[in-house]
């Protein structure tokens, strides 16, 4: 290892960055005698980039160089920007070192498409094979799958990865198709399917040999960009939802555009990341996985976008008021993580604790319930005088989106920024 | 006001309620030796820690409540929190008195009050896990200086033997003065002498180091500043996910 490597990483952590995903959990693997490493099972965070994101995994490309020219992203054919690819050895000595000094929990590998996508994936499936073969390596890794290789080199990496990626990027066909010319549904749904055929397989021969190889055990996972298009949430949620039928999805990412090559105008020029409606979408991701909704009643025909102001939780229940008040002492568990302010651990502890008594407001705050919004839509035995029936649902909103009131400092200067 | 004396140990607190209902009187406070008593003290009673008490105790407990409630007694105590004692002696009070196990029961408040007390000491022993930096030294050892809030070490030692079973390490507690060193066989509890102690900083001397040590610092420095999307910088964010006290020992907060 030298400096030079110095230089590389810089530029190939840049050009990865975009990539949202740093998961490292699914899997669970202890060490044996001669390996290094092992896999915690849950996901643990090393550390957190100034944009308040987890560092958990070497998240780096193996080269930026790339053949394609997708409008959204940075590292396209026809970006200037520093280009670098790293060596095998390179790629390997830097992913066992930061491991040993408790930096990551391993590699999130992917790279530009050179020469062709299984030349490219060949070379990917190399370094996490030495990882794992040379090195013993029982770190976590996650692999991206490049669009549009084959189901062979597709069922090695399965072989060696935790977790198989292929990204969506953009939620229909057709802006796909404008935006990444040499991109289609195909070239990304295929690799998706090799990766289920394989993790399907692999359970099922384990069931029969329980020593047959593990196919990656975290499953997969995709990443939608949001707001390079006109699809609205009702679109890319959909689509989700029917990723999420599928056995081995795990996690559906929402990454907020940034509009990295300005320069192209089939891309919206936006100021900003669209930050709240990303976290809104994952909001109701987590609807669709923890709380058992289903996406049309979170959003629909009616209501194709999420409402940027309350959470889609709230929205649902603003919503569909007639669900409304919810003893708290009777309710079932399904109805309790419907009401606002209450998750899916408070929901559990109601229920477990309401065997020993009667819970009240001052027992749900302890419990973590969120009170300030629980309040308009649960009963328990002192409360439910107000609730949304009597206050009705616009009240209630405009109760729960009104900000208190900000203490401004007269002694401070007072700066309108405008651009 | 009846207020027991013991030594602080955890089972110095068994024997106290081994004690207690030997005497069927109940502390209304517990004080270490050498502590002032309390005003409106009325009544002491000095309690002898004594091994054959304190595990019938426990062994009573076994049969109340589930093992992993148990252990989490033992997680809570290591908090060091002031009156954590006789929070534990009142839920241990609790358990034994009633006919089914209470440790689900949230709606009591000592039971909630431990099960929040042990999250935090879970949360910090999580912390150590992630934000704990190995430096490594000339002779091989991977050292980390840590200075978690909660007396956490002894938490960590099972997933740090697995995860870095193939090293030397040797993992450190600056305010409390001790550590573990593991030798690729097993984990020894440690203290520096005196003149050891000066060399230990969050960030070792230069000389202390192996020899790619600081490329690996530089490196993975250049890392963590690449990584940060400039559009979505949130120092806020930032601090609350990483608090500021680890900040000291973390490589990548270096200058
Ligand atoms: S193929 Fe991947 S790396 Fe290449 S331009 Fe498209 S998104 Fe970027």
């Amino acid at each position: 290892m030298n400096a030079n490597v110095l230089e590389k990483l810089k530029v190939l952590a840049e050009s990865a960055k975009y990539d949202v995903s740093c998961a490292s959990s699914g899997t669970s693997r202890s060490s044996k005698k001669g390996e290094i490493g092992s896999a915690a099972g849950w996901g643990i965070c090393h550390s957190f980039a100034e944009d308040g994101r987890c560092i958990a995994l070497l998240k780096i490309m193996l080269t930026n160089n790339c053949m394609y020219d997708c409008a959204y992203c940075i590292n396209r054919r026809s970006n200037d920007i520093p280009r670098a690819t790293l060596s095998v050895s390179e790629l390997v000595d830097l992913t066992i070192e930061f491991y040993k000094r408790n930096y990551i929990e391993g590699l999130f590998l992917s790279s530009g498409v050179v020469r062709s996508p299984d030349y490219t994936m060949e070379r990917l499936v190399r370094v996490i094979k030495d990882l794992r073969l040379v090195h013993r390596f029982n770190g976590y890794i996650h692999m991206k799958s490049i669009p549009g290789s084959s189901q062979e080199l597709v069922n090695e990496a399965g072989m060696y990865a935790d977790r198989l990626s292929v990204n969506i990027e953009i939620p229909n066909e057709t802006s796909l198709k404008i935006l990444a010319p040499d991109k289609d549904f195909q070239s990304v749904f295929s690799p998706m399917r090799y990766i289920q055929q394989g993790v399907l397989q692999s359970k099922e021969e384990r069931r029969k040999f329980r020593h047959a190889p593990r196919f990656a055990p975290a499953g997969q996972s995709t990443q939608m960009i949001v707001g390079a298009t006109a699809d609205t949430d009702k679109d890319i949620l959909r689509l989700s939802s029917a990723l999420y039928q599928r056995p081995t999805m795990k996690r559906v990412y929402y990454s907020g555009f940034i509009p990295v090559n300005s320069y192209d105008n089939r891309l919206p020029a936006l100021k900003q990341p669209p930050l709240v409606r990303e976290n809104r979408l994952y909001q109701a991701d987590w609807l669709l996985r923890f709380y058992e909704f289903k996406v049309d009643e979170i959003v629909n025909d009616a209501y194709p976008d999420l409402d940027l102001e309350v959470d889609p939780k709230l929205s649902w229940a603003l919503r569909n008021p007639q669900h409304f008040p919810v003893d708290i002492n009777r309710a079932d568990y399904e109805m309790l993580l419907r009401v606002p302010g209450i998750g899916v651990k408070s929901a559990k502890l109601i229920v477990t604790s309401r065997r020993y008594g009667r819970l009240g407001s001052l027992q749900l705050k302890k419990i973590g319930v969120v009170m300030k919004k629980a309040q308009y839509f649960i009963t328990c035995h002192e409360l439910g005088i107000r609730t949304i029936q009597e206050l009705t649902p616009q009240n209630v909103r405009d109760l729960l989106i009104r900000k208190p009131a900000r203490k401004t400092d007269h002694r401070q200067l007072i700066l309108q920024f405008e651009d | 006001m009846l207020v027991f004396i013991y030594d602080k140990t955890f089972e110095g607190l068994l024997t106290a309620v081994f004690d207690a209902y030997n005497r069927h009187t109940f502390p209304d406070t517990l004080i270490e030796e050498g502590e002032i008593l309390p005003l409106f003290c009325e009544e002491t009673h000095t309690v002898i820690t004594d091994e054959a008490k304190s595990s019938r105790v426990w062994h009573g407990l076994e049969q109340k409540i589930s093992a992993s409630a148990l252990s989490s007694l033992t997680v809570c105590w290591l908090s060091e929190l002031p009156g954590i004692d006789l929070l534990l002696f009142n839920y241990i009070r609790k358990a034994i008195d009633a006919p089914k196990s209470i440790e689900l029961n949230f709606g009591d408040p000592d039971v909630l009050q431990l099960a929040k007390i042990w999250k935090q000491i879970n949360n910090e022993r999580l912390r150590v896990i992630q934000f704990l930096r190995f430096q490594k030294t000339t002779d091989e050892i991977y050292f980390a200086p840590v200075e978690p809030i909660y007396n956490v070490l002894p938490l960590t030692l099972e997933h740090l033997k697995d995860r870095y079973a193939g090293q030397k390490w040797l993992i450190y507690d600056m305010k409390r003065e001790y550590g573990y060193y593991y030798d690729m066989e097993e984990a020894r509890e440690v203290r520096f002498e005196e003149k050891e102690r000066s060399l230990l900083s969050a960030i070792l001397d230069e000389k202390l180091l192996d020899k790619d040590e600081l490329l690996f610092q530089q490196l993975w420095k250049t890392y963590f500043k690449s990584i940060a999307i400039k559009e979505r910088i949130n120092p806020r964010l930032h601090k609350q996910h990483l608090p500021v006290r680890f900040w000291k020992y973390l490589t990548e907060k270096q200058p």
